[in-house]
């Protein structure tokens, strides 16, 4: 017999972390359109376009399994996350609805709505790297946990930054391509430093990640993730005056050692400390049905978002928003 | 306690009644740039391109709406009725799985292609986006209307050491009232955006009096109503019967039938006392309840005294008499125009259309008030009630994020009304 919460547990893992590293570059590029001229601003959208709408619907499908697969962690989680999360989805609507209302504005309505998609970036990415740090102490209250949780914000909106330039060097050319590997130079040092310090300070927050990842000889072996983190970003600084594609490979490979990091973390636990994914599971029948159509239906996904990929690789030229 | 489960609901009800409003564009419009994608590729009519890119991207922005709104339902499940998914999450949790499964993956990514791709793809491969696109969206509310049916008249559950499963997917889906629920969203989203369609072209008619494509897709968007209006006369009948017979509770609140009796009469309008028990000042046709709803003027309906639990009276008697009035007018609007069009356009016609461009809305958020409300006090009937599912956030809380929400959506609302007129205004060329 398969375990089911396990294998729901590594579906909803997959989901959040194509969420993030999708949705990532696109609200990174939100954040770094104030430091690009008109034109540019033009291309940097267009590179999104085709995708923006896809990105977040894995958010949706990793919300939707904590919700169907452990239906009583999604309500302890969310409920405690209540204001960042509704905080997260104001920045998503801005940004979203920003995204099709700058392409039929003219003037200053469309420096409002450039703002907005900007403002709304920084908030949505914000919110989740709060979401993030609570969720990672257990929702523990006071005024450090706070603190601990707005430096993960801050260092996520570092990270979507790195994902997004590193995106722009994949996607554009000419001058806009070098402008954004200086900006993927100063996301890659706001990284490194936001990984360092977070890295440092959860062991203080929470015991049972000290506990984890400082028990000799153990720690030995586990000292290869950091490592291979840091070879990650070093690629990325080599890489980015040399290769288009390399940059953005060697930031997708720090989000996974990262998540990686963190699921070691936090296993088996989906709320820190007090509930287990087995505590926290849906029946077996619904685990089943579910698990049916996930294996029927994802292949499928998979293989239209490659053909979306396909269909829209390349350097995005100027030209109207909807090509 | 009280306090939170009101600011709960107002908050749930805020944001599901303004995310209903842009799929129930969407879904029909889909369908409606199909046939323009369709026509342009068969007749290689430039007018017909125009046409389809103006509307393309009237759906772009109502299907971005859509889905903005949608992601803060997905999250509200847990943080408004955390006990919604403990009771009932082993039948609800996987239908809105299948929703995201089937189809938001598939809209959202062939999205992409039908907007950006249209020199990139071949043309046959374009029209397929759309397709499959217009497929999604329908696919999509396939799956949330047996989720919401199910919760009005649920079917195929078990229990399973006291925990609430599915003994047969089958019945879970295909619930009692889930055809006719079905039928009566899709063909009110079908009507919506034919009234949008025709609306818009209307307002760059009084604009632009001889833009051949504006008066094309005017026709269009009647013609269509025109054939759907009536149909959903008939569909709403059936699923007003199909209500009588499972939900009863919810007839009497709506007709306002206080007592039970043989040869009920109809109350065509008055003001609800749910006090005294009773429909001041009512306008009543004798015995015309029971003639409509049972088919026989001397036949028992069940009044209000009958049920022990039963949803209040007031806002589902009048959500009911808002909706069907809507229709009547549209009814009207649409035979009268398709009518009329056939050999003048009239400028008192296209300000009518116009005037007429969200009527779709209100028809169907009223139809959503009804069968809403009309199941309190339970939100899974005879399974959950509303006061069990509440979650613990604080009033302060809701309070917050309540006025961050209104503020949002105000602006949004407005943003996207603006917006569209504009679009319409400038025309396709």
């Amino acid at each position: 017999m398969i375990d089911l919460p396990i294998v729901f547990t590594v579906l909803m893992g997959a989901a959040i972390l194509a969420y993030v590293v999708l949705d990532g570059y696109d609200l990174g590029v939100g954040m770094l359109m104030p430091a690009a001229g008109r034109d540019e601003q033009n291309r940097m959208v267009a590179s999104i376009g085709p995708f923006w709408d896809a990105n977040e619907t894995w958010l949706v499908l990793g919300i939707g399994l904590l919700l169907v697969a452990f239906p009583a962690a999604h309500g302890e989680i969310l409920g405690a996350l209540y204001l960042p999360v509704a905080a997260m989805l104001v920045g998503l609507m801005l940004r979203g609805v920003a995204f099709e209302l700058r392409i039929k504005a003219e003037g200053w309505h469309r420096e409002l709505w450039n703002w907005l998609f900007c403002a709304g970036s920084y908030l949505a990415a914000f919110s989740q790297g709060l979401m993030l740090g609570r969720y990672i102490l257990g929702f523990e209250p006071g005024f450090g946990g706070w603190i601990f949780s707005a430096l993960v914000g801050v260092s996520l909106c570092g990270g979507y930054m790195l994902l997004g330039a590193t995106w722009l060097v994949l996607r554009t050319e000419g001058e806009l391509r070098d402008k954004s590997a200086f900006w993927a130079r100063w996301g890659l040092g706001w990284v490194a430093l936001a990984v360092a310090l977070v890295s440092l300070a959860t062991p203080f927050a929470s015991e049972t990640v000290r506990e984890r990842w400082f028990d000799f000889p153990r720690t030995l072996g586990l000292m290869l993730l950091p490592l291979a983190t840091l070879g990650a970003g070093c690629w990325v600084w080599l890489t980015l005056d040399k290769s288009d594609w390399k940059p953005f490979a060697g930031a997708v490979a720090i989000y996974v050692l990262a998540f990686a990091g963190l699921a070691y973390s936090l296993f088996p636990y989906v709320v820190m400390d007090s509930l287990t994914i087995w505590d926290a599971a849906a029946h077996p029948s619904a685990l089943t049905f579910m698990l049916v159509g996930t294996l029927i239906v994802l292949p499928f996904i998979i293989g239209y978002t490659f053909y979306a990929y396909r269909v829209f690789s390349g350097k995005v030229r100027g030209g109207g928003p909807y090509g | 306690m009280e306090e939170a489960l009101l600011l709960a609901r107002a908050q749930f009800g805020l944001n599901i009644a303004f995310h209903i409003l842009f799929p129930t564009i969407t879904i029909g419009l889909a369908w409606l740039l199909v046939v323009f994608r369709i026509r342009y590729e068969r007749t290689r009519d430039p007018a017909w391109l125009g046409t389809y890119k103006l509307w393309v991207k009237v759906f772009a922005l109502t299907f971005a709406m859509g889905v903005v709104t949608g992601i803060v339902m997905s999250f509200q499940f847990g943080t408004n009725w955390p006990g919604y998914m403990n009771k009932v999450g082993n039948v609800a949790g996987p239908l809105l799985a299948y929703e995201v499964l089937t189809a938001f993956f598939l809209e959202a990514t062939f999205l992409g292609v039908m907007l950006f791709g249209m020199n990139k793809v071949s043309g046959r491969m374009h029209v397929a986006s759309a397709i499959i696109v217009a497929s999604g969206t329908t696919v999509s509310a396939f799956w949330i209307l047996a989720l919401n049916s199910w919760m009005q008249t649920p079917a195929g559950h078990v229990f399973d050491n006291g925990v609430l499963i599915a003994g047969s997917w089958l019945e879970v889906i295909f619930n009692p009232s889930f055809p006719y629920r079905l039928a009566h969203m899709l063909l009110a989203s079908g009507i919506t955006a034919s009234f949008v369609v025709a609306g818009l072209s209307a307002w760059r008619l009084l604009k632009a009096p001889n833009d051949p494509s504006a008066l094309k897709t005017l026709r269009f968007g009647v013609h269509i109503a025109a054939v759907l209006v009536p149909l959903q006369v008939i569909v709403g009948d059936l699923h007003g019967l199909n209500t009588l017979k499972h939900q009863p509770a919810k007839i009497a609140a709506l007709e306002a039938l206080w007592k039970t009796e043989r040869g009920a009469p109809l109350t065509l309008f008055g003001f609800p006392n749910e006090k005294e028990k009773r429909t001041d000042y009512a306008i009543m046709i004798p015995k015309g309840a029971s003639l409509i709803l049972a088919h026989d003027a001397d036949a028992e309906l069940k009044g209000l005294d009958a049920f022990k639990d039963h949803p209040p009276v007031a806002p589902v008697f009048w959500s009911f008499r808002i909706m069907v009035g809507m229709g009547v007018l549209m009814l009207l609007l649409a035979w009268s125009g398709s009518l009329i069009l056939r050999k003048r356009t009239p400028r008192w016609l296209l300000w009518a259309f116009a005037g007429f461009t969200f009527s779709g809305w209100v028809a169907t958020l009223a139809g959503w008030m009804v069968t809403e409300i009309g199941r309190q006090p339970w939100l899974v009937t005879g399974i959950l009630r509303t006061a069990d599912a509440v979650g613990e956030a604080s009033g302060a809380e809701l309070g917050a994020s309540l006025t961050g929400y209104v503020l949002t959506y105000g602006a949004l609302l407005i943003s996207y009304m603006v917006v569209l007129t504009h679009l319409s205004g400038k025309g396709s060329q």
